[in-house]
């Protein structure tokens, strides 16, 4: 749990999100801050216990596979920034 | 004057004819232009449409329609912008959603108007719910109406402040780490965390998805119940709601609570405690001893994990909910020459500080490499966390413990330091790790400045009952629920 590979360029990446030079250091030193102090928790003996994702765990919550009205198109692309042709539009993906 | 009721108190007059709805909702917009050009718990509100949907509430009640059918009619309930309400904006106290308007109503939304409720407003709120104080707003801060220098508590800041002002008669907020209960314990009202499942998340923009409930702020613990029943209940369209009835929480309020057994955490009376607030909770403690209810020392051995527990989990299920904020289906976008330099610079310009701290964070605890370490691990602390209170109420029938360790703080105090703000969730944040339920209600106030002090209860999995209740008989014997900021009668005179 080292946090000296905090690498906040490649995090940021992963997470898409665009960081100014100053912000990487800004953020690049409180987030070792935090960091250092959750590393308290690696004191904690873990031996067999279970995580925890859920606090009510639910299992198998399903619905009936059955046709039924969702959002109409219309008020889907009603706050799209740009679209056309009823479709959301985007920048060129593919060559 | 109307806006200074309870839900009790005012549905009674409209019950009996003694007031409109119409008028009751002009009340709370009179207050509005009083007083929050001072403490700004609203980022917006529509008043033609309140008068509409109050106008609506007189025609149903001279037609027949009473308080027994509709809990909530012409009662005026202002909402956390973090709530879709159909055909409102819905910013979440960001940039990134531009103009957004909600084309559906939340779950929540749909029972309170179903109840007869005036849904209105936006209230103000840290960006994405990450925050305690409503500093991190995209719209600007709120003020603690009991202390403009100060902050009101996050992330429902806006809510509890307008609550406390009597902006409106009641208000929803929301809790992933003591959201409702820290900013209602900082402004002098009721706020109440359910247990997780017991309300649908339908339509509460997700921040952290195993931890966030929607909840009431309110003036007294009977309107709290009251708010409750009308909001409780399984959803089909949220997954994580249980299926579990509701009971008539307004009506299982009284009667004693003799015998009962209160658990006091040996590790929550701890050095960093402000000294009024540890007062002001002994005070409450022999308060409730006077009522009947046996005191009993129980330790919560890993109190002590709760905050870096959830800075890993709430922030690893933040960096992925909020993934969904790229500019292309909705929103503000800044473009670029391919998809992903389009979301960087959306994403970039578009969150706030807090919000990017958490998502790098969120995002690196998940990273390969690193999952096992922390997430894995911290899930692990959870099952820890969790067990110390199934345990314990074993022993007791709630807990109770201080809300905050201090009251209202400085604005700009804290906002330099993240793990300074963060480590004053103390109290609130187990509680959604555990997903039990818990209530902050007002327990005094510290000498100078005047500044409400919060007591917090928690409660077992789906315990709302004999929580309300425990809530209940304690604010029946004393009248700091009463009291209203100092800042109201000076800008009334001044009107």
């Amino acid at each position: 749990m080292s946090t000296a590979q905090f690498d906040i360029q490649y995090i940021a990446h992963l997470a898409r999100l665009q960081l100014t030079p100053d912000e990487e250091k800004k953020l690049g030193a409180q987030l070792g801050g935090i960091l250092s102090y959750i590393e308290k928790l690696k004191a904690l003996d873990v031996t067999g216990v279970e995580p925890t994702a859920h606090a009510m765990p639910m299992t198998n919550v399903t619905r009936p596979d059955a046709v039924r009205p969702s959002l109409p198109h219309n008020d889907a692309l009603r706050n799209a920034p740009a679209k056309a042709n009823g479709l959301f539009m985007v920048p060129k993906i593919v060559e | 004057m109307l806006n200074q009721l309870t839900i009790s108190g005012l549905t009674g007059k409209l019950a009996k004819r003694e007031v409109s709805a119409r008028e009751a909702m002009q009340s709370c917009l009179d207050q509005i232009a009083r007083v929050d050009g001072k403490i700004h718990a609203f980022i917006s509100h529509n008043a033609a449409d309140a008068l509409v949907q109050a106008d609506a509430a007189d025609k149903e009640i001279s037609g027949g329609t009473n308080h027994s059918q509709k809990p909530l009619l012409g009662i005026p309930v202002a909402v956390k912008d973090v709530l879709a309400v159909k055909n409102q904006p819905l910013n979440c106290g960001s940039k990134i959603l531009g103009k957004f308007i909600s084309p559906y109503d939340a779950t929540v939304v749909e029972k309170l108007k179903a109840a007869g409720a005036i849904v209105f407003g936006r209230l103000n709120m840290d960006e994405f719910a990450m925050g305690s104080s409503t500093e991190n707003s995209a719209f600007g801060l709120t003020r603690n109406p009991w202390d403009t220098t100060r902050i009101p508590g996050g992330s429902s800041g806006g809510s509890a402040a307008a609550v406390a002002a009597d902006e409106t008669i009641a208000a929803l907020g929301s809790d992933t780490g003591g959201s409702i209960r820290q900013p209602a314990a900082l402004c002098g009202c009721v706020g109440l965390k359910p247990t997780y499942g017991r309300v649908s998340r339908y339509g509460l923009v997700a921040f952290a998805s195993s931890l966030d409930q929607i909840g009431p702020l309110t003036k007294d613990v009977r309107d709290a119940a009251t708010m409750l029943g009308v909001i409780g209940g399984h959803d089909p369209r949220d997954s994580t709601s249980v299926p579990q009835p509701v009971p008539d929480y307004a009506a299982n309020l009284t009667g004693g609570i003799k015998g009962l057994k209160l658990g006091l955490p040996k590790e929550y009376m701890i050095g960093g405690l402000d000294p009024e607030v540890k007062a002001a909770i002994d005070t409450a403690v022999k308060q409730f001893e006077k009522l009947g209810v046996e005191i009993v020392e129980i330790s919560l051995p890993h109190t002590d994990y709760g905050v870096s527990v959830y800075y890993i989990i709430a922030t690893a299920e933040a960096s992925a909910n909020l993934a969904r904020f790229d500019g292309i289906r909705y929103g503000a976008r800044v473009d670029g020459a391919d998809p992903i330099e389009l979301y960087n610079r959306t994403r970039g310009a578009g969150f706030g500080a807090e919000v990017k701290r958490r998502v790098i964070l969120g995002t690196y605890v998940l990273s390969s490499g690193y999952y096992d370490a922390y997430y894995l691990r911290a899930q692990k602390v959870r099952t820890l966390i969790r067990n110390d209170f199934l345990q314990a109420f074993e022993k007791v029938d709630a807990i109770v413990t201080p809300t905050s360790p201090t009251a209202a703080f400085k604005i700009g105090e804290k906002s330099d330091d993240p793990l300074q703000m963060y480590l004053s969730d103390i109290f609130t944040i187990s509680c959604n790790l555990a997903g039990i339920c818990g209530i902050s209600i007002p327990c005094g106030f510290t000498q100078n400045p005047k500044l409400p002090i919060g007591l917090q209860l928690l409660g077992r999995p789906f315990g709302e009952e004999t929580l309300l209740k425990i809530a209940h008989a304690y604010e029946s014997g004393t009248l700091w629920h009463e009291e209203k900021p100092a800042i109201l009668s000076e800008l009334n005179h001044s009107a």
